[in-house]
């Protein structure tokens, strides 16, 4: 895979990506010709109006959707050709995701919600248990370990969401709208959540959101148009 | 990453979600398992029919034992020879001896009207006229109350099947044949076997009774050996004295009882399987809507990169497991309403009953099992294929 | 109905599902239809006309036989219109597992005492002119493509002729049809002038007698009558309407009517809970559309016939279409394979399958709809 690296030690590398959808008869062109670094240890807001495309490039970086044309490259590695079962076991080992929803399974409780990417790994049942502690206690959520989803507030809900984020240590940390359902007081707790695991831990975060207060947060942000990037909001 | 263990462990993971996730569709779940308990309960309980006929007929002779008739006759209701020719056959080469005589009985066969205990109507009940060695022919034969008829007496002893399903033939009860009213004296069991369903009695009572001279109908007859069979067929169909055809037991009953165990068996199935055919959609609405209930989740742990394959798998071991609960519960419903339950139907061979008991044997209950299972990976086959194609990305954001 | 569309749309709403649980009640009915036909195979053959009919058969039981002089005894009883006699001959053709049964007849009496059995004048006419003559019934004539003016030779289990054989060779000099679906065109009748005469045991013996009773005259004391008249003789009869004789055969086989009732009670617990589910399952679904038709004013009564018609229409839906399709199937006739011959989906099977299919929605639709009716507006519009 070296010879697809690019050389300029960006974490995610992504060179002129376009992305079509197919509605009926109509192609949508949702991303055109759009490039994008982020180096390792970055904290990255997307932004940009409903339908600009933001969750659909969130997808590309997370190995969810196929580019119709370009590249992406994480940690030197091209993801746009991989094929779905090998995406499936390349996203358990290097992608994080945090939901707007959570995604939660309501009939596991938190521990072992934070514990499913884990499942995908070799480790031990202790060695298991040992990461879930890890990141539980990373977002303040020891306590609530037992508690089924249903039992916990929207704000600690997503403090489960992102410990299971982060519990196999991903490359990258994804998070669509990690505020959109919370209140003003639980989502700047999650962004400072968020923030320290950027800080403190180095971890390459690129979060997707609408609300300036969210990106405000974060260490660069980007605004997406018309289905191209952009350094300053233009409408 | 994705060795062979791993892949288990993603199936076993996403497998083990679905089915914590089954109470909260209780409902949905146990219309669908009870569906199939249905089905198994009915395929099993209407083959165990057909079971319990065979086995009754296939206790009803041994390898080792022969049946004459008159060449032609289908059944001892249409055979006939008189005691000289009676005499011959028992003289033959291969039948086994005591120091008594052959043992060989010359028997007649009729049948009488007496009511049927669970219908009230009347039915065609066996009657049987015996020589003394019969006892002997018929291994395993024993009265289990009262005693034997005496000799020469009107007196008749009753099969137990005969006495558990027809009215007044217990011990002490009068039976009327024609103008005659012969006492009941005992019960025997032939341990299951179609004597079970007779009335005995001395054959020159039921020859008197019946104006039948002094002929029979058949001649029952144990050999030395199952391989002495051949030595007295040919000994007996060579005879220019005789008009007779040489039947092994076990082939007789085998015989008679292919049709009718065709018919509860095409009947049965036939049934089943249309059941199994709304088992089927039953347990596609419960996968479907359990599928749809779990879009999110479903998309969230392909999304962590939990594999299609393992969601495939999950959805299909689910629905199986759920048809399992279902097969198990049928089975074991069939096993308890069924199993040893006596009954009687027509043996059309004899045009007379013959009393059996249901037998839910194990493989059956397999038979059940594996038919609860196959409509369960049937009924969980769309339903994961459709859980494993939805989009992620677009399944993820949804509600 | 202006509800129609509403309840339509609803059904619509999950298309799977909906044909899902049709396709169950489908399936459910047309298996009612199959055990209609097979009870009424094993337990049919019971004739209006039957209805004035008596069977006179041997006390003892039915393989004893009865002189052939009761005929003149038994017209003088009061209330005997007329009698006939059967002998059962037990004959094979070719294979003993393709059984159909053949009797020894008065030609003439017979055809006057069975009017349900059809036969064109002409064949009639060959039949009471041919002594070796036998006419059979559509179904066996097709089963072994038996022609009119062939030569069979059957060969009987029980009867021989003077010369010893068992093989008696009859000509078909007639086919006959049933004037309904529920007269048994399997048989084959042949003379028994030509019996009685060739036979070398039992000359002057028959099986059992068909009595005609007078119209004006009651069976059940006929019958009595008829017993009474032969008691103490060395041959006295059981005498029985030819329906309870049909029923009590039937009955021989095993109760019929009670393992057909429990099988089909199993189908329908089965698709009763499928189809339950499903409707409970789709009103749990809309608790919010359905606490706003609440709001707007819908009255209790409205939402418990709105949720009872979506129930009923689904299960009426798949009643006739399972029921038609059942009639379909079952007109192609046996399965088994010429071991049922009455094997039919009667008329009145089919109109107690629609109603059933009507109860079926009631039931399966009671629950969703007392829940439905039960709903409090409040709670249920902010579960929008």
């Amino acid at each position: 895979m070296s010879e697809q690296a690019t050389g300029n030690g960006a974490l995610v590398d992504i060179r002129g990506v376009e992305k079509v959808f197919r509605r009926g008869a109509e192609d949508i062109q949702v991303l055109k010709d759009l490039n994008l670094e982020v180096p390792a240890g970055e904290f990255l807001a997307l932004m940009g109006p409903s339908g600009s495309g933001k969750s659909t490039l969130l997808n590309l970086i997370g190995g969810l959707d196929h580019p119709t044309r370009g590249t992406v490259s994480i940690a030197g590695e091209r993801i746009d050709q991989l094929s779905d079962h090998r995406l499936a076991a390349w996203r358990a080992r290097h992608v994080g995701f945090v939901f707007q929803l959570y995604n939660l399974l309501p009939v596991l409780t938190a521990e072992r919600n934070v514990e499913l990417p884990l499942l995908l790994t070799h480790l031990s049942k202790a060695e298991r248990r040992a990461h879930v502690a890890t990141a539980l206690a990373a977002v303040g959520l020891e306590h609530r370990a037992k508690h089924y989803p249903r039992q916990l507030s929207g704000g600690e809900q997503q403090r489960a969401g992102i410990a299971r984020g982060i519990v196999t240590d991903p490359t990258l940390l994804l998070c669509d709208e990690p505020t959109g359902d919370l209140d003003r007081k639980a989502g700047d707790e999650i962004l400072g959540l968020l923030q320290a695991l950027n800080r403190e831990h180095g971890k390459t975060i690129i979060m997707v959101t609408h609300d300036p207060h969210a990106s405000a947060r974060a260490s660069r942000t980007v605004y997406l148009n018309k289905g191209q990037l952009t350094r300053e909001p233009n409408d | 990453m994705s060795g062979p263990v791993n892949w288990l462990s993603q199936i076993a993971a996403v497998t083990k979600f679905g089915l914590l996730s089954m109470p909260q569709r209780r409902g949905s779940v146990a219309a669908a398992a009870f569906g199939i308990a249905g089905v198994v309960a009915v395929l099993v309980g209407v083959l165990s029919i057909a079971a319990g006929f065979r086995r009754a007929m296939a206790a009803s002779g041994s390898p080792d034992a022969a049946l004459v008739l008159r060449s032609g006759a289908d059944s001892e209701m249409v055979s006939g020879f008189l005691r000289d020719s009676t005499r011959i056959i028992a003289d033959a080469p291969g039948v086994a001896r005591t120091p008594e005589g052959p043992l060989a009985s010359a028997e007649l066969f009729v049948i009488i009207n007496l009511p049927k205990i669970s219908t009230g109507t009347d039915v065609n009940v066996p009657l049987r006229g015996v020589e003394r060695p019969a006892l002997k022919v018929r291994e395993g034969l024993r009265i289990v109350k009262g005693r034997m008829f005496e000799w020469g007496r009107d007196e008749v002893i009753v099969g137990i099947g005969a006495a558990r399903e027809f009215d007044g033939l217990q011990v002490g009860d009068r039976l009327k044949v024609g103008r005659y009213l012969w006492p009941v004296v005992g019960i025997f069991s032939a341990g299951g076997g179609a004597a079970d369903s007779e009335i005995w009695s001395d054959a020159t009572v039921l020859q008197a009774a019946y104006h039948r001279g002094d002929s029979f109908q058949s001649v029952f007859v144990k050999l030395k050996s199952p391989d002495a069979f051949n030595e007295f067929k040919d000994a007996v169909t060579a005879d220019p004295r005789l008009n007779a055809q040489v039947l092994r037991q076990t082939d007789y009953y085998a015989e008679n009882s292919t049709a009718v165990t065709k018919l509860i068996t095409t009947l049965g199935y036939l049934i089943a399987s249309l059941m199994a055919v709304g088992a089927v959609f039953g347990a596609l609405n419960t996968m479907y809507s359990s599928v749809s209930a779990r879009t999110r989740e479903i998309a969230t742990l392909r999304a962590l990169g939990f594999g299609s394959a393992a969601v495939v798998a999950s959805v299909m071991l689910e629905s199986i497991a759920l048809a399992l609960l279902g097969g198990v519960l049928g089975a074991a419903l069939s096993y308890v309403a069924f199993n040893g339950f006596h009954t009687a139907t027509m043996n059309w061979q004899s045009f007379s009953q013959i009393t059996f008991s249901l037998a839910v044997t194990p493989q059956l209950l397999v038979q059940g099992v594996v038919w609860a299972t196959l409509i369960g990976a049937i009924g969980g086959m769309l339903p994961a294929i459709r859980a494993a194609r939805q989009p992620i990305a677009a399944a993820l954001w949804e509600l | 109905m202006k509800f129609l569309h509403l309840i339509w749309a609803n059904l619509r709403r999950k298309k799977t599902r909906t044909v899902l649980t049709l396709l169950s009640i489908v399936v459910a009915f047309v298996l009612y239809g199959f055990l209609s036909a097979i009870k009424q195979a094993l337990t049919g053959g019971v004739s209006l006309e039957g209805a004035n009919r008596l069977i006179v058969r041997h006390k003892v039981s039915i393989i004893q036989l009865l002189p052939e002089s009761y005929k003149q005894r038994m017209e003088k009883i009061p209330g005997v219109a007329s009698a006939t006699h059967q002998t059962w001959f037990g004959g094979i053709y070719q294979d003993p597992k393709k059984f159909f049964m053949q009797n020894p007849v008065v030609p003439e009496e017979f055809l006057k005492m069975h009017p349900e059995i059809i036969l064109a004048p002409e064949q009639r006419q060959a039949w009471l002119t041919t002594r070796t003559g036998a006419i059979v019934g559509r179904k066996t004539a097709e089963r072994f493509e038996w022609k009119i003016g062939d030569k069979v030779p059957i060969q009987s289990s029980i009867w021989s002729k003077k010369d010893g054989s068992y093989l008696w060779e009859f000509d078909i000099v007639g086919i006959f049809e049933g004037r309904d679906k529920n007269t048994d065109t399997t048989p084959m009748f042949f003379r028994y002038d030509f019996f009685d005469e060739a036979r070398r045991g039992g000359t002057g013996q028959v099986g059992w007698y068909t009595v005609r009773v007078q119209d004006t005259a009651r069976p059940a004391e006929v019958a009595k009558l008829v017993d009474a008249e032969f008691e103490n003789s060395s041959y006295e009869t059981k005498t029985e309407a030819e329906g309870a004789f049909v029923q009590a055969w039937a009955k021989q086989i095993g109760d019929i009517a009670l393992i057909t009732a429990s099988i089909l009670g199993a189908v329908f617990f089965t698709i009763l809970l499928v189809t339950g589910n499903t409707i409970s399952q789709s009103v749990r679904e809309r608790t919010g559309e359905l606490g706003l038709l609440k709001a707007i004013g819908f009255t209790n009564a409205q939402m418990l016939a709105l949720v009872l018609a979506e129930s009923c229409l689904l299960a009426v839906l798949g009643g006739v279409l399972g029921l038609g399709a059942a009639w379909l199937l079952t007109s192609h006739g046996d399965p088994t394979g010429g071991m049922l011959p009455l094997y039919f989906f009667p008329a009145r099977d089919v109109l107690a399958g629609l109603a059933m299919s009507v109860a079926l929605g009631l039931v399966t639709g009671l629950f969703p709809a007392l829940q439905a009716m039960r709903l409090r507006v409040a709670d249920s519009l902010r579960r929008i």
